[in-house]
């Protein structure tokens, strides 16, 4: 069995502090969604977009004639790239937890059928007016619901009487979003509407192209929310990373913290696709690229991979809006077509343990 | 601190995996569990880092419920070394010593520090502090481990066959170790000689009883060791160091 030489795999790799690297990646966010603002179909100039956001954060005012300019800027692409930070960093938060809690570096949401779970919801209010009492929160509701009924039975059904595996959770969560798949592809089929298949059809593979400003607060809320608990808990996810027993020797409940990590990953899941679809690869692939850079410590983890994952949605929403653009591509094609080749990259290099070693 | 194990019964998928133990660990002592596969150890001690919770009976600190304590409150008093060793990420030495700390409040970064450099020099890995844990041999591996239960602080520490995968050197070299350390000590171990060597008294389980306990050399007869590990035993002097040592055939075909 060929053992990587470990000075050179540990030596090198900076495990100090993560400050330098989240001030970085902070300052990087502003700059990407300025220019997230700025890049777009419609050809407006980068100093009307600078005096546009500058006017609408001072509460300026704007020439008639630019109205029409000033709406885009400040109605259209400034919520949409700011709600793609929003989901960049919450897909990425609940990637590294739920990584964290399967002990698997190859989960996500999506592996644990938690993100087809909440297209389900979704797409039964958009397809079947579900919900409809609950005017524009039905579909971040119905979202949430039914990524929170997902993961319980997704849940109930890895359960077995000798406790709960990991390896035991990630094969009923593939398997179980097959299913939440096949429903959805159902529902769209069921649907009359053509316009509304598309769309949902859009659901499924992850768009920006909806947002408005109506939908960032809640978003913004729950992803912080639920970033702010996960630091919380980073040590305590250290301790589950290694290990259900371990955990229960320091101090760590497995089982309690596991119900609390299903809790929040719904929440989180249900908001982000309730306002973008499922959109893929981010939480997979961003926790992992940020391990490389800061080490498996998820203190480290916690801080800097919501950060990289708001800067690389921005970008990937970008280009699906340039790429052909006035057409648009769904996001989570970009994320794929990125995230694919990288992902192979890493593996060959393999300066990165996947623990089947 | 004393550590008491009273009429332990534990059951999962309606099978009973050991059944009214009764088990005492006296402050400061070393004592070791052994049994052969499959007998109940490690379920036994499972119960008593909290992974597991009995049936029936308590696993008592000095008295009290170690499973009616707060998580953190009953790790900050019981340390252990699980068998598992499902390492996916790849954590460093420091980080893993540093979780140690986890169970611990109103703690200082530094004073963290300063704990945590002090169990890696006493288990002789702070040279590897900066190393990959996945990258360690067994050895380093098991090492770093006990110097993560020891920067826990604790007054019990709890072991589950800590001399697994290890070489022969190593395996006198974690228990000394262990030893040399301090606290109160529950081990399970399988090799019968290490445990004769190492521990003041010694429990024998099979089939999820307690069959005997009592010294080392009181308990490994060769009329025990026949009936609960199917071995013959033939117990020497050690030349050196005069301790009980065995050497094992396997029985005699039964007519």
């Amino acid at each position: 069995m060929p053992v990587p030489p470990p000075s050179t795999l540990s030596a090198g790799r900076r495990r100090r502090s993560a400050a330098p690297l989240v001030l970085g990646l902070a300052v990087l966010l502003l700059a990407s969604l300025v220019c997230g603002v700025g890049l777009g179909a419609a050809g407006i100039g980068w100093a009307e977009v600078l005096r546009f956001l500058w006017a609408g954060l001072t509460g300026g005012t704007v020439r008639a004639g630019d109205a029409a300019a000033y709406t885009i800027v400040w109605e259209i692409r400034l919520p949409r790239t700011v709600l793609g930070a929003v989901v960049g960093a919450g897909l990425a938060a609940v990637g590294t937890a739920v990584q964290a809690m399967v002990r698997n570096a190859l989960a996500d949401p999506f592996v644990l059928g938690v993100s087809s779970g909440a297209a389900v919801g979704a797409n039964a209010v958009i397809l079947l007016g579900a919900f409809a009492g609950l005017g524009v929160w039905a579909l971040s509701a119905s979202a949430f619901a039914s990524a929170l009924a997902a993961m319980a039975l997704v849940y109930a059904v890895a359960r077995s009487p000798h406790g709960l595996t990991p390896l035991r959770l990630i094969l009923t969560g593939t398997a179980l979003a097959f299913g939440f798949e096949a429903v959805t592809t159902v529902m769209v089929f069921g649907a009359a509407r053509g316009e509304a298949a598309r769309a949902a059809m859009m659901w499924l593979l992850g768009s920006l192209g909806g947002a408005t400003w109506a939908q960032v607060p809640l978003a913004a809320v729950t992803v912080a929310a639920g970033w702010a608990w996960l630091r919380v808990r980073a040590e305590a996810l250290n301790a589950l990373a290694m290990g259900d027993e371990t955990a229960a020797a320091l101090g760590v409940p497995p089982g309690r913290l596991r119900r609390e990590l299903f809790a929040v990953t719904a929440a989180v899941t249900g908001t982000v696709v309730a306002v973008s679809g499922a959109i893929g690869f981010v939480g997979l692939m961003v926790p992992h690229l940020v391990r490389m850079l800061v080490g498996a410590d998820h203190r480290r983890v916690l801080a800097v991979a919501p950060l990289a994952g708001a800067v690389l949605l921005v970008w990937a929403d970008v280009l699906s809006r340039l790429l052909l653009a006035p057409a648009e591509l769904p996001v989570g094609v970009i994320t794929a077509v990125l995230g694919v080749p990288a992902f192979l990259l890493l593996m060959r290099r393999g300066g990165y343990a996947f623990g089947s070693r | 601190m004393r550590l008491d194990i009273e009429d332990v019964t534990v059951e999962a998928a309606g099978a009973r995996l050991v059944e009214d133990i009764r088990l005492t660990v006296d402050d400061g002592s070393f004592v070791g569990l052994v049994g052969p596969n499959g007998s109940g150890k490690s379920t036994l001690l499972r119960c008593a880092y909290r992974a597991l919770r009995p049936a029936a009976g308590a696993v008592r600190l000095d008295g009290d419920d170690v499973h009616a304590l707060a998580p953190r409150a009953a790790a900050r008093v019981l340390a252990a070394l699980p068998q598992e060793s499902s390492a996916e990420f790849d954590f460093t030495v420091a980080e893993v010593v540093a979780m140690g700390r986890l169970p611990h409040r109103e703690r200082t970064a530094a004073e963290d520090r300063a704990i945590c450099a002090q169990a890696m020099d006493r288990t002789g890995v702070g040279h590897l502090a900066g190393r990959g844990f996945l990258a360690l041999s067994g050895g380093e591996r098991q090492r770093v481990l006990v110097a993560r239960a020891l920067a826990q602080r604790p007054r019990v520490l709890v072991l589950d066959e800590p001399t697994n995968h290890l070489d022969i050197a190593h395996q006198l070299d974690v228990l000394s170790l262990v030893r040399a350390s301090g606290p109160t000590v529950l081990a399970a171990l399988h090799d019968l000689n290490l445990a004769a060597a190492h521990c003041d008294v010694l429990y024998v389980i099979a089939g999820g009883r307690i069959v005997a306990s009592g010294p080392p050399h009181d308990v490994l007869t060769p009329d025990l060791l026949a009936e609960v590990f199917g071995v013959r035993a033939h117990p020497v002097r050690h030349p050196g160091t005069g301790a009980v040592q065995l050497l094992f055939d396997l029985l005699p075909p039964t007519a």
